[in-house]
């Protein structure tokens, strides 16, 4: 399944500094959905590089952290239940800053 | 790319007609994007018009710093003084306290607000106005104490950005989330008693009568640069004692600092010739 990931608001330094991915990730063996909690874990294993703490806790994403799937709250469509389709794109902000 | 929405997806509380795209903190309503634009700007239209924040003709000062909270700042101000036509002159007053690979990126931001937004842009740094810039700072005290200096120079250098500026208010992009945080920060650091004594200020306040024999104080101005102070030299200006002295620490914690000082007349005048070679000064207040 072909995805867009984009992290911003300074989550981009835990990938190279790279903004956006587009990646390719199939649903787990005996699974037939993919879901944001699926994706998390995979997102975690392949692309943060650094401080993977700075992006989640425990199975989800760290406090203040937005996420967005296609540009509409996760909060809106089941948080780490929702399930994910082809060119999906799912993107993260941090919103914790020093100050 | 507008993608079909989801079967369960909702549709907006208010318009009905589009896709919910976030859950407002503050009422807890799913609504689509574009009422969300509508209801934030025309809060805080609301809120300008019931104080009566501004007067035909002012000039506003915007604190910008490049992030999200002053963009977005920025952005409403320019749009509501433009669609209300409140007839205002609004400058972009930001602060460069000269950190680098930080507020030389964030800077960068703020001269695109200059441009898309058409205001003029006035930058104030930390080195014209005080002699030292952060960097400078930190290499002579460290990474600890450091927001001492930072913020007693920032909240300065707005009111000095300000008044280069003449303009008649400053507006900066706190929120309620900032507000809560230092709430939230005096309680997590075991300082339950200021957040309770800023409620309880609050409520006596209501009931505040001062006494006709009372005399009131009166707000004084700083002996050095002539910058509002209640002591006799300002916060900014002990702390730059400390650094051209060699002695950062002086003005940090519990010392016995300028203020508290009694025979330092020599000493002074010594350090109004170095502020004066340094540029402070030249400022009028």
């Amino acid at each position: 399944m072909q995805l867009t990931l984009e992290f911003g608001g300074g989550l981009e330094l835990l990938c190279d500094s790279v903004k956006s991915h587009n990646i390719n990730v199939d649903p787990q063996d005996g699974e037939e959905q993919l879901t944001m909690k699926n994706l998390l874990s995979w997102v975690r294993a392949n692309v943060i590089k650094e401080r993977p703490e700075m992006f989640m806790k425990g199975d989800s994403v760290r406090p203040g952290v937005l996420v967005l799937v296609n540009d509409t709250d996760w909060e809106l469509s089941g948080q780490l239940e929702t399930v994910l389709e082809e060119k999906d794109s799912v993107v993260f902000i941090s919103t914790l800053h020093g100050g | 790319m507008e993608k079909t929405a989801k079967p369960k997806s909702r549709l907006c509380t208010l318009c009905n007609d589009k896709r919910a795209a976030l859950k407002r903190p503050k009422t807890l309503e799913q609504i689509c994007r574009e009422c969300f634009y509508t209801v934030f700007e025309d809060e805080i239209h609301r809120v300008i018009v019931d104080n009566q924040l501004f007067k035909p003709g002012e000039r506003i000062a915007i604190g910008a710093s490049g992030g999200k909270d002053s963009t977005v700042l920025a952005y409403v101000m320019s749009e509501l003084n433009r669609r209300h036509n409140y007839g205002l002159d609004l400058f972009l007053l930001s602060v460069d306290e000269g950190i680098t690979g930080y507020r030389d990126d964030s800077l960068e931001t703020v001269k695109r607000n200059e441009i898309q937004y058409g205001l003029p842009l006035k930058v104030v740094s930390y080195s014209e106005l005080y002699g030292w810039t952060m960097d400078e700072i930190v290499k002579l005290i460290g990474l600890k104490n450091n927001c001492t200096f930072c913020g007693v120079f920032r909240r300065q250098a707005l009111d000095r950005g300000a008044a280069l500026l003449k303009v008649d208010k400053l507006v900066t992009g706190h929120n309620a989330d900032d507000i809560a945080e230092t709430v939230l920060l005096n309680i997590l650091r075991g300082d339950i008693a200021r957040p309770r004594a800023i409620l309880d200020i609050i409520k006596s306040g209501e009931d505040f009568r001062i006494s006709t024999s009372t005399k009131m104080p009166e707000q004084g101005i700083c002996e050095r640069c002539g910058y509002i102070s209640s002591q006799k030299w300002c916060k900014a200006c002990v702390l730059l004692e400390g650094l051209n002295r060699g002695l950062p620490k002086l003005g940090i914690g519990r010392s016995r600092g300028i203020n508290s000082e009694h025979n330092t007349n020599t000493k002074q005048a010594n350090g109004t010739q170095s502020l004066q070679s340094r540029q402070v000064g030249s400022l009028d207040f």
